[in-house]
């Protein structure tokens, strides 16, 4: 029982570690990112001014990317310590 | 029967799109061939209706699990597509590419802020509410910190939250039925109200996510289609989301010209503006930037509590696939919000630039009054043309638009054939009628299984458990139709409200239910409580009562003085009273690690 409940805190570690990890970028692409905005706007980036850029689909494009890593880093995570769900479980 | 279902969605939902994409060539020959646009319109809005309607006939049950969680096997793609519709509102289809030509950069707040709540459903809700196996929100609520009246103030949030959201939408479907099919409004509603309905009824959750992702599919080539073919027209190429760079640059130099932002209005339409605003000028000052990251934390913290958005993932085979599919979800939206600031933008240009031809602004009053789309819109009252200043030319003042026009009359500015608009129209029906859908259920569910089940008579049969929810979805439907009728609020400002609420009385309690073993019953309910009534009040104060702004937190953004009341509530009334019992903390656990099936059981 205590290897079991150890296993269990270190794969929560794990987790925790990782969901801040991604709220950490998260927090980036949301908030710092556009606090800058005008700066960013004297640089381009495909012929945007990059402020404009980061707010209609620079950002936008980092979440959808954020999203997919943490799934897929959380899995393997599951994995690792045993806690993943069977594979016919996503039929 | 059931199994082959699920198997062929590849195939089936492949040729439904192929179907779709015949239908719109058909529609664009019997043009050429004379049919009259009317026709055509009615045409597109009855074809996509019967699918919705049929298939929601197709898809009825009468299994609890199947009506509350769809049998809890929808895989993570397809969820991801029902997601993306049951998100995406008439909101986001037809007023969002007016709200960039209109606000500018500030306006992008929403697109910044309706995709990155994502990361926190996926990382902070989604997988875990999945594992704990509840059919609604409150049920998680409920059970997880236990007793009758924490569940019953989810329920309160969620109606109060989803309601404000869902007479917006039921307006939507009503103005788009309207125009299409040239009825009034006030039969708009009701004719939009039965469609609704016809595709939860009798399947529930069921039967919403399979119409959820065929509406998502008549939705995305609505709103794509347009804006591929204007930036052909005007040189951008066939992916116009990545080339638009150009244009908005373009942008720059002519609202220079026109001296946008310095020509203010000197009279006012109810319900129309003038352009005011350039496209790229985000605010220099703290209180700008503040703005723009206050809006953006209010929308993320409302989509992550969100019932009707959270619900969709209970619905996936595992958690694993609850996690994917918040992946595939937002794949589906950015689709649609990065196209939306390349419209707003190719919108402009047209109207902006003397050189093309469709350019107006420069030109004599006596020729923008001649055209035939200013004088369609006129007539209706999304735009008018008015000579403030006597010259005889229109200016950048004199052009008063209603923002909902750029997505559904830029076919006609752009000068393409009218199959366009009808396919527009079907795909704003589409937008708004799923996410009425998922909302109405939202609502249902949680009288049906929370109040009436769990709190009121919790010995009640299936079948009469499943009859309420049917006769609740027709009650809340028909109240929210009557609300939409009155035409109280405009989109926007009500669909930003419903954000508020929810992050104010929701965000917190499900957040620490699950990341913090030691919150409790009575901290859950002071954060519901507290959080929901202090941004209740303070909206009440800056919006009916008129009050000033404190720190420039407007109505939009009342959710900024809920969610740290509701966080400080939470946590001081849950450190003065007793942790949760044994038990409690076991479930925490066991939320906690994907592998060991659900923690209610799957009929509950």
């Amino acid at each position: 029982m205590a290897t079991a409940d150890s296993n269990h805190e270190a794969h929560w570690q794990r987790t925790k570690g990782l969901t801040i990890t991604v709220l950490a970028i998260w927090f980036i692409f949301a908030f710092v990112v556009h606090w800058f905005a005008p700066q960013l706007n004297e640089f381009s980036i495909l012929g945007f001014p990059l402020g404009f850029y980061m707010a209609g689909q620079g950002s936008l494009f980092a979440f959808v990317v954020i999203i997919f890593w943490f799934a897929r880093a959380q899995n393997r995570i599951d994995e690792e310590f045993g806690v993943a769900e069977d594979a016919d479980d996503d039929e | 029967m059931k199994g082959d279902f699920i198997q062929n969605l590849g195939k089936i939902y492949g040729l439904y799109t192929g179907g779709f994409l015949l239908f719109i060539i058909l529609m664009a020959i019997l043009e050429q061939a004379g049919v009259s646009p009317d026709t055509i319109g009615y045409l597109f809005v009855g074809f996509t209706i019967g699918i919705y309607a049929l298939i929601g006939v197709l898809s009825r049950t009468m299994a609890t699990d199947q009506y509350y969680v769809a049998g809890r096997q929808v895989p993570a793609l397809y969820n991801g597509m029902a997601t993306a519709a049951d998100w995406m509102s008439g909101a986001s289809f037809v007023a969002m590419a007016g709200g960039i030509y209109f606000g500018g950069y500030g306006y992008m707040a929403f697109l910044v802020g309706w995709t990155g709540g994502y990361v926190l459903v996926a990382s902070l809700m989604a997988p875990y509410l999945r594992k704990f196996g509840c059919y609604t929100v409150p049920d998680f609520i409920g059970t997880r910190y236990g007793g009758n009246f924490a569940r019953l103030c989810a329920v309160i949030v969620l109606v109060v939250a989803s309601f404000t959201y869902v007479t917006a939408q039921i307006n939507a479907t009503g103005t788009v039925a309207a125009r299409a099919l040239q009825i009034p409004f006030g039969v708009g509603v009701w004719f939009g109200l039965a469609g609704i309905l016809v595709c939860s009824m009798l399947g529930g959750m069921r039967a919403v996510t399979w119409t959820q992702v065929a509406q998502y599919i008549v939705l995305i080539i609505a709103y794509v289609v347009p804006v591929v073919w204007m930036s052909n027209k005007s040189g951008f190429g066939m992916i116009p989301q990545l080339s638009y760079g150009d244009a908005v640059q373009r942008v720059q130099e002519l609202e220079a010209l026109h001296q946008v932002g310095a020509l203010k209005p000197t009279e006012s339409f109810a319900g129309l503006k003038a352009l005011t605003v350039p496209i790229n000028a985000p605010g220099e000052t703290f209180m700008d930037k503040w703005k723009f990251a206050t809006l953006v934390l209010c929308m993320m913290c409302g989509t992550a509590s969100l019932p009707h958005v959270l619900m969709r993932y209970f619905t996936t085979p595992s958690v694993r696939a609850a996690r994917i599919s918040v992946g595939w979800s937002i794949l589906f939206i950015f689709l649609l919000y990065f196209t939306a600031p390349a419209l707003a933008t190719f919108t402009k240009l047209s109207l902006l630039d003397p050189n093309l031809a469709t350019g107006i602004i420069g030109k004599s009053i006596a020729d923008v009054n001649a055209l035939e789309w200013i004088q369609k819109w006129s007539a209706v009252n999304f735009l008018q043309v008015s000579d403030s200043n006597a010259d005889g030319i229109l200016q950048i003042n004199e052009l008063f638009m209603r923002s909902g026009i750029v997505v559904l009359a830029t076919p006609e500015i752009a000068g393409l054939p009218y199959v366009i608009s009808g396919l527009v129209a079907a795909g704003g029906m589409a937008a708004a009628m799923s996410t009425a859908d998922g909302l109405l259920l939202a609502i249902a569910n949680a009288l049906s299984h929370d109040l009436y089940y769990k709190i009121i008579d919790p010995q009640a049969e299936t079948k009469t458990r499943l009859i309420v929810a049917r006769v609740l979805l027709l009650g809340v439907g028909a109240a929210g139709a009557f609300v939409a009728s009155l035409k109280l609020t405009s989109i926007l400002g009500a669909v930003a409200w419903a954000f508020d609420f929810a992050c104010s009385g929701l965000f917190f309690p499900l957040v620490l239910g699950i990341w913090w073993k030691r919150a409790n019953r009575q901290g859950a309910i002071a954060g519901m409580v507290g959080g929901f009534l202090a941004g209740t009040a303070y909206l009440y104060y800056v919006h009916f009562a008129g009050g000033e702004p404190w720190m420039g937190i407007d109505h939009l953004r009342f959710g900024i003085i809920g969610m740290p009341v509701s966080l400080i509530c939470m946590i001081v009334v849950s450190l003065m009273t007793e942790e949760p019992d044994e038990e409690t903390q076991a479930m925490v656990d066991a939320v906690r690690t994907p592998r060991g099936g659900t923690v209610l059981a799957s009929n509950h």
